[in-house]
């Protein structure tokens, strides 16, 4: 069975808690002594209706604010997928959380208050949806009740937010709207009697349906090498492999493959997983490769096809989300990790902080603060082997780290 | 729960597999916490696994509280024998004859806090910097905000509100002097998945997972197993009843279910029935609602 893995983003206020568990309760995967535990805490806090948020808010200063602070991850399954929900915080003050609880998602998942209509933070959720390339957005209309099951209303929203997401969205990218009353589960598993107006598919059918990402493993293949495998045993006694996650593309036996940065040349003579042959690994299968000559490989180095050779560069050029209080400056020094490759990286130059909201642009960037977004060059100690963020999600991004703190302080996409 | 029957999901072993091998990678000293449960047994399949042919690079740690069922012992140390493995015990009854934690007392009374403290002076005893656990974010809501890396200070404490940022598949193992980092390879699996791989994989398990004959008393509504670490009153009677487990953990803290499954489809059909959940049967859960928050905080695994 495949896994989909879905963010959502928002405040308690937009009845996102609510979706979130009604989706476990449709999908049976809330169990009877979690519901009553959460029905007590409910009625603790003097409630007269059930909080769900209870169960996604599960930390104490959550609780007691009454907001998400940092992702929570939240399961269910049907009988064709399994869905991971990354439920994130939509305050400006942890856009990094959300960044976070985004970064491996396959479909955004977008609430709007049919009342409110589009704010602020459907903006900035749907600005971070297109900077992490979300291949999915699905916009939901939620209290559809609370205005009458209007068509014409869920029209207007779908109108404001498209106009905001043609600036911003890139080619390729599917945005679907549903008006939904998460309350009372309309159009979440069965089509509203109240809006017989929609006719397109209940939001549970429409995420059983969002195909995977297919382009994964049409792209050209990267094979970063994480470990080396030398048993050094009597009965394995010349044996060496290279482990690794295949991070894009399809691996082939008898491959011809240059490894990076050493640039010989070789083919791949066995792909293996714990010791059983495959004819070939594709994206995000970890597996071990061995190959027909001895060449010198070490962890950070990769290993790619003759024919489609990644950038090879010192010199990067990102869009940067910072996520540390002290702010990223011109010149600052730190670790840049891109995969499992590590070496350090100087501040060039900062440009085009962006306001993810007016979209404007700023081109006098000094610092980059918590929070932030901006494009920013920068000079590394040794060659990455990378492509750009948007032919190559696994091959185009990186994270910052304080060589201080040891922190990660903020995630690039390359250019 | 869910009312159907699944494969299991392999993207998640290449997940749990991809993280091992970082782990060896990027730590001096690494460790795998064992209990013995189902979910340590299945890190020990994807340890083998990350690093075959070569043996796991790294040991096992059980922290024994002294109240274990016997059964999960012997499973133990016959996968230990049989697989090759290092395992290093440390016992809590040592840190309370050492007088570094006071044993509880009254009904309530367990073991389960106290191991907190063992499992610290392990860390610091051999300089673990890197502690693999079997946690997974499904159990319970503190569980489902915790990274996969995640750093603790050197007096082992959780600080949720300063985690840091976990981005795409990109793992920092980078830590100061004194802090460890807590792994969790199986954070995207749930109870389900578990069990799936278990059988696909056809793993051994304890006996005590299977149902069988048991001396047993009733309290707060659970079956909880007899023993002589507890304390058991006039009121709760004890009998023999037909039983199997849903965790491993610490007897005095892991209640038992009435069960008839004797091979693993059953166990799967039962969990796809059943209407609590696993940590439902584990009362260390029940002492508040942010029980688990707090012992995190405290150095819990």
């Amino acid at each position: 069975m495949d896994v989909l893995k879905i963010a959502t983003a928002g405040s308690v206020d937009d009845g996102k808690s609510t979706l979130i568990g009604r989706l476990l309760f449709e999908t049976n995967s809330i169990t009877t002594d979690k519901l009553e535990a959460i029905m007590a805490s409910s009625k603790k806090k003097g409630l007269d209706y059930v909080d769900l948020s209870l169960l996604t808010d599960g930390l104490i200063a959550e609780r007691e604010q009454g907001i998400t602070i940092d992702v929570a991850h939240i399961y269910c399954s049907t009988p064709t997928r399994k869905f991971i929900i990354a439920d994130t915080p939509g305050h400006f003050e942890y856009t990094r959380n959300m960044v976070t609880g985004a970064s491996n998602a396959n479909v955004s998942m977008i609430l709007v208050d049919a009342r409110n209509g589009v704010v602020e933070q459907t903006f900035r959720h749907f600005y971070i949806s297109c900077l992490l390339r979300i291949p999915n957005v699905v916009v939901c209309v939620n209290k559809m009740d609370l205005v009458d099951y209007d068509q014409t209303r869920f029209e207007e929203i779908k109108a404001a937010f498209m106009a905001f997401a043609e600036k911003v969205r890139f080619a390729g990218q599917e945005i679907s709207f549903i008006p939904i009353s998460s309350l009372y589960g309309e159009n979440l598993v069965r089509h509203s009697e109240h809006m017989p107006w929609y006719q397109e598919t209940p939001l549970l059918s429409l995420l059983e349906a969002i195909p995977l990402e297919q382009h994964l493993s049409e792209e050209p293949s990267r094979f970063p090498v994480q470990f080396v495998v030398r048993p050094k045993s009597e009965e394995f006694h010349d044996y060496r492999a290279y482990a690794g996650k295949v991070a894009s593309g399809l691996l082939r036996k008898g491959e011809r493959v240059v490894v990076l940065p050493s640039g010989q040349e070789t083919t791949i003579a066995r792909i293996e997983k714990f010791g059983r042959e495959i004819e070939a690994a594709q994206a995000k299968e970890s597996v071990s490769v061995l190959l027909q000559d001895d060449v010198d490989i070490s962890r950070g180095d990769m290993i790619v096809p003759l024919s489609q050779l990644p950038q090879q560069s010192r010199e990067l050029e990102a869009t940067i989300c910072w996520m540390d209080k002290k702010p990223l400056r011109v010149g600052s020094t730190y670790l840049l990790q891109h995969g499992v490759n590590v070496a350090k990286a100087k501040v060039s130059a900062l440009s085009n902080l962006i306001d993810v909201v007016s979209l404007e642009n700023n081109q006098q960037v000094s610092e980059l603060k918590l929070n932030e977004i901006a494009d920013v060059q920068l000079k590394t100690a040794k060659e990455f082997f990378y492509d750009a963020f948007a032919d190559n999600r696994a091959n185009g991004s990186f994270i910052l780290i304080d060589e201080q703190t040891n922190s990660t302080v903020g995630v690039g996409m390359i250019k | 729960m869910a009312t159907h029957n699944t494969a299991f999901p392999r993207e998640l072993e290449d997940e749990a597999i991809y993280i091992l091998r970082e782990v060896a990678a990027q730590f001096e000293k690494p460790v795998l916490l064992f209990s013995g449960g189902k979910d340590s047994i299945t890190l020990v399949r994807l340890a083998q696994k990350a690093f075959y042919p070569a043996r796991i690079p790294f040991p096992l740690l059980h922290v024994d509280t002294g109240h274990n069922f016997e059964e999960t012992i012997r499973f133990r140390d016959e996968l230990v024998e049989e697989l090759g493995l290092e395992l290093i015990v440390r016992y809590v009854q040592d840190s309370i004859d050492q007088q570094k934690v006071t044993e509880e007392t009254g009904k309530y009374a367990s073991r389960n806090v106290l191991q907190t403290v063992t499992l610290l002076d392990a860390i610091e005893e051999f300089g673990f910097d890197a502690c693999i656990g079997g946690a997974r974010r499904d159990e319970e809501k503190a569980r489902a905000k915790e990274r996969i890396f995640s750093v603790r200070n050197d007096f082992g404490q959780w600080d949720a509100k300063k985690q840091r940022p976990e981005l795409f598949d990109m793992l920092n193992g980078k830590i100061n002097m004194g802090e460890n980092v807590r792994v969790f390879p199986i954070s995207n699996w749930t109870e389900l998945d578990v069990w799936n791989y278990i059988r696909e994989e056809e793993l051994a398990i304890p006996s005590i997972y299977y149902s069988h004959e048991r001396e047993t008393f009733e309290r707060d509504g659970q079956i909880l197993p007899y023993s002589s670490f507890m304390t058991v009153s006039e009121d709760e009677p004890v009998s023999t009843r037909m039983v199997r487990f849903r965790t491993v953990g610490d007897m005095t803290c892991t209640a038992a279910v009435e069960s008839t499954a004797v091979a693993i489809e059953d166990i799967i059909a039962e969990i796809l029935s059943a209407t609590v959940s696993e940590r439902g049967a584990r009362i260390d859960d029940k002492r508040s609602e942010a029980a688990m928050e707090k012992r995190k905080q405290a150095g819990y695994f």
